[in-house]
């Protein structure tokens, strides 16, 4: 229960042009759309967590074939990435800073960074994509696969079968890991219109966390999927 | 309470002669309905499209059981059987009984029994709504363009590489209508936390509300499952993948071990609120308080834990390892201990309590046999050597259709029943829906029971001919399913004119206890006119003031 008994909230709220008619305070509409937010990223853990454990199922089932398929992936351009979503995660977060204080502007400012971190990141994402295209990784009836070395010695009998469930896998995590960033990139792109034309202030600016809880989680899901489809066996190279 | 009571008691106040405006009567036009943010008007479209669905799926069940009438398959093709009762069970389960419930009587009553101007997200609450027509319009396009024969279980490799029918879509359907009921069970779960009126903690909830959170949480930790397994099977079809193909290398178990982790919590998705109406109904025809509430409460939890446990033992005949199936065999049991807790505590409920035999408490009586007979088989099905004699026979259709038909559609009738003058304001014909309860509760027992019988003789399931020594019991189960399609068919009827022609019902006719029935019925748009404030637990009939109204109410009555 969010209202205290002693204070009447409609004395003070009721009039906040943000203040939503079934809820009775600013404060139970924000714990509100916080607890649901919480929960929806719930649903979105669920919803990674079942190729999470494809992935997992698979790499124990054909180790090989996924370290010699994983070898393949551009771990400078990866590296790059994460540092550039950790990056955009910041600028989000100073975003809500410049709320806190006030700072309108910044508000748009840091929100605009944050775009094109993000847009940075899907830009290298892409390089990686063509690449694969152009050396044949991209499951389906041209692809092919053999390993980089020649020295390594296979014991896989199936291992272009089993590098491509691996390569299928990269594909659809990665893919609606990018899906997710292009639907925050939208969500940000409206608030920073709105934050430029002054909508958020210290008082009211639950917006901005609520997409930086979401954006936070796409970065997050990025720090798990980059060392399991990256780096993951990199010593063996 | 007199037992033998043909109507209701109607409490006839000055206040009902006049319409006091109310959710129905504050806006006309279909824009008011499209564009509503009200909780009770986006159920009663929830109503309009569920019902929909309802008949679709009805529709499948009837030519099914015309085609199993004779041996021979001489109505429909095999591979046309294969479609119908593929459809039948995608429409059903996923359009009917997973949504039926919560998102017709939940989006009604849970603001109201907590005391609420709305959900927490009304917005998104009408997005639901749209999001679940949109589901059903991919899988409509499917079936108007020939359907899909993989089984509403779509194993695979069948399902991404044999099957040339509409798998994408429908499992595109399926996908999109499972955003629907995540943003219910999310709207629920949040609103249930942050909007309860002052006064009202956790255990003085109704047990509707405990059911209702606990299926919230099943939904929302499922169902994202559900989507990402058929967002790979539509991605495997549409690329030739290999994910779960065993000729590319793929894992066709892993597809199954990632369908039954939602579709077996989707079972108590579908019971548990069932469960939530049934305890009130018991409560309000007994004038009693629920015996061990806050038992039953935590059953409700316990059902949502433990089912998340045991998809397993839809693998037992897949080549899951003996030490698996003996676990998941195990923890499958546990799931009776909590069930049973309830039914023990209902039927406690039951004893020494003024009961009055209004068409929901037929339901609700009718509940408690069917849901009993239904989970007991469901023990036997779990016992590894019991399953792997009955696997795919007609044991397990008539055990899950004991759970889902005799559950669920059991109690989403007797909570309409019960709650429908608080809906629409009207009364129901009281002999005619006695006797529709009747048809349902017979018809149902004919079409089921003689299932269990040719389970257990050998009949599998899923074949449009069967070898003719089984047409007595197939006879039995067809004509059982014409008197439940009569059943069905009364309250649809009924329901329709009594909003034009039938009594007004007052405020409370049954004189129920409970926040819902404290407000006028039907209800303002904004629920209450001042917010209540709770002092005391529900189902308190025997509180001072309940029982004056009461015994007042006897005597109008």
């Amino acid at each position: 229960m969010a209202s205290s008994p002693l204070v009447d909230p409609h004395a003070t709220q009721a009039h906040h042009r943000a203040l939503a008619h079934q809820f009775d305070s600013l404060d139970q509409q924000k714990e509100s759309s916080t607890l649901g937010m919480w929960l929806f990223l719930v649903t979105e853990i669920m919803f990674f967590g079942g190729l999470f454990t494809a992935y997992v199922i698979y790499r124990t089932l054909y180790p090989q074939a996924f370290a010699l398929a994983s070898h393949t992936l551009n771990v400078p351009l990866g590296g790059a990435n994460t540092a550039i979503l950790i990056g955009s995660s910041l600028t989000m977060v100073l975003a809500i800073w410049a709320a806190q204080v006030n700072w309108r502007k910044g508000i748009a400012l840091f929100l605009l960074a944050t775009i094109a971190l993000g847009a940075t990141f899907l830009g290298i994402k892409s390089v990686e994509y063509r690449e694969k295209f152009e050396t044949h990784h991209v499951p389906g009836p041209s692809f092919h696969f053999v390993p980089e070395s020649e020295h390594v010695k296979v014991t896989d009998p199936q291992l272009e079968r089993h590098a491509s469930i691996f390569f299928s896998l990269y594909f659809i995590m990665t893919g609606l890991h990018a899906l997710h960033m292009i639907i925050g990139i939208g969500i940000l792109a409206v608030l920073t219109v709105l934050a430029w034309k002054g909508k958020y202030d210290s008082e009211y600016h639950n917006p901005l966390e609520m997409t930086g809880l979401y954006w936070h989680f796409v970065d997050i899901v990025w720090i798990f999927l980059f060392p399991l489809l990256y780096l993951l066996g990199a010593h063996a190279r | 309470m007199n037992t033998t009571a043909a109507a209701p008691p109607v409490t006839t106040t000055a206040e009902t002669a006049f319409r006091r405006p109310n959710y129905l009567n504050a806006a006309y036009g279909v824009r008011s309905w499209l564009l509503t943010r009200d909780h009770k008007r986006i159920a009663i479209l929830y109503l309009i499209s569920v019902t929909t669905f309802f008949a679709i799926g009805s529709l499948f069940a009837l030519l099914i059981r015309l085609e199993l009438l004779t041996p021979e398959g001489d109505l429909f093709q095999p591979d046309t059987y294969n479609r119908l009762f593929t459809m039948h069970g995608v429409v059903m389960v996923f359009f009917f009984l997973i949504p039926a419930i919560p998102a017709v009587l939940g989006n009604f009553l849970v603001p109201l029994m907590i005391g609420a101007k709305d959900l927490a997200f009304p917005k998104l609450n009408l997005a639901s709504w749209y999001v679940y027509n949109l589901g059903g319009i991919f899988t409509l396009w499917a079936i108007i363009h020939g359907g899909v024969d993989t089984g509403w279980t779509f194993y695979t490799p069948f399902s991404t590489h044999y099957s040339n029918t509409y798998v994408i879509a429908t499992a595109l359907g399926i996908f999109i209508n499972g955003f629907s009921t995540i943003f219910t069970g999310l709207n629920f779960i949040v609103t249930i936390h942050r909007m309860r009126a002052p006064g009202l903690t956790w255990f003085r909830l109704p047990l509707f509300i405990w059911a209702t959170y606990a299926t919230s949480v099943i939904i929302v930790l499922g169902t994202p499952v559900i989507a990402i397994t058929l967002l790979l099977v539509a991605v495997e079809k549409t690329f030739h993948l290999g994910i779960f193909d065993p000729a590319l290398g793929g894992d066709p178990v892993l597809f199954q071990h990632m369908f039954w982790f939602y579709s077996h919590p989707a079972v108590y998705i579908m019971i548990l609120p069932a469960m939530g109406v049934e305890s009130e109904l018991i409560a309000a025809f007994a004038r009693k308080r629920i015996v061990g509430y806050k038992v039953v409460a935590f059953a409700s939890i316990a059902i949502a834990v433990l089912g998340f446990l045991v998809w397993g033992h839809h693998m037992f005949v897949a080549g899951e390892s003996i030490y698996a199936a003996t676990i998941f065999s195990v923890l499958s049991m546990l799931v009776a201990i909590p069930s049973a807790v309830k039914v023990f505590n209902w039927t406690a409920t039951l004893y020494q309590g003024s009961i009055s035999f209004q068409t929901p408490m037929l339901y609700a009586l009718g509940f408690i046999g069917l849901f009993t007979l239904g989970g007991l088989t469901g023990v036997m099905v779990a016992t590894l050597g019991f399953d792997v004699h009955v696997h795919d026979t007609y044991f397990v259709v008539a055990h899950f259709h004991y759970i889902m038909v005799g559950g669920t559609i059991m109690g989403y009738l007797g909570g309409l029943h019960y709650w429908w003058p608080k809906i629409s304001g009207k009364l129901y014909p009281a002999f005619l829906s006695k006797l529709a309860a009747l048809l349902v509760f017979v018809g149902f027992n004919l079409t089921f029971f003689p299932q269990f019988i040719l389970g257990y003789l050998g009949m599998p399931r899923r074949y449009w001919s069967y070898p003719p020594e089984f047409q007595v019991l197939n006879v039995l189960s067809t004509a059982g399913a014409s008197i439940l399609g009569v059943g069905y068919l009364l309250p649809l009827c009924y329901f329709i004119w009594s909003m034009r022609y039938g009594k007004d019902s007052g405020d409370n006719p049954w004189g129920a206890v409970g926040l819902e029935w404290d407000t006028t019925s039907p209800p303002p748009t904004e629920n209450f006119y001042t917010t209540p404030v709770v002092t005391h637990g529900p189902y308190e009939y025997n509180r001072e003031e309940v029982h004056n109204r009461m015994s007042q109410e006897v005597t109008l009555g």
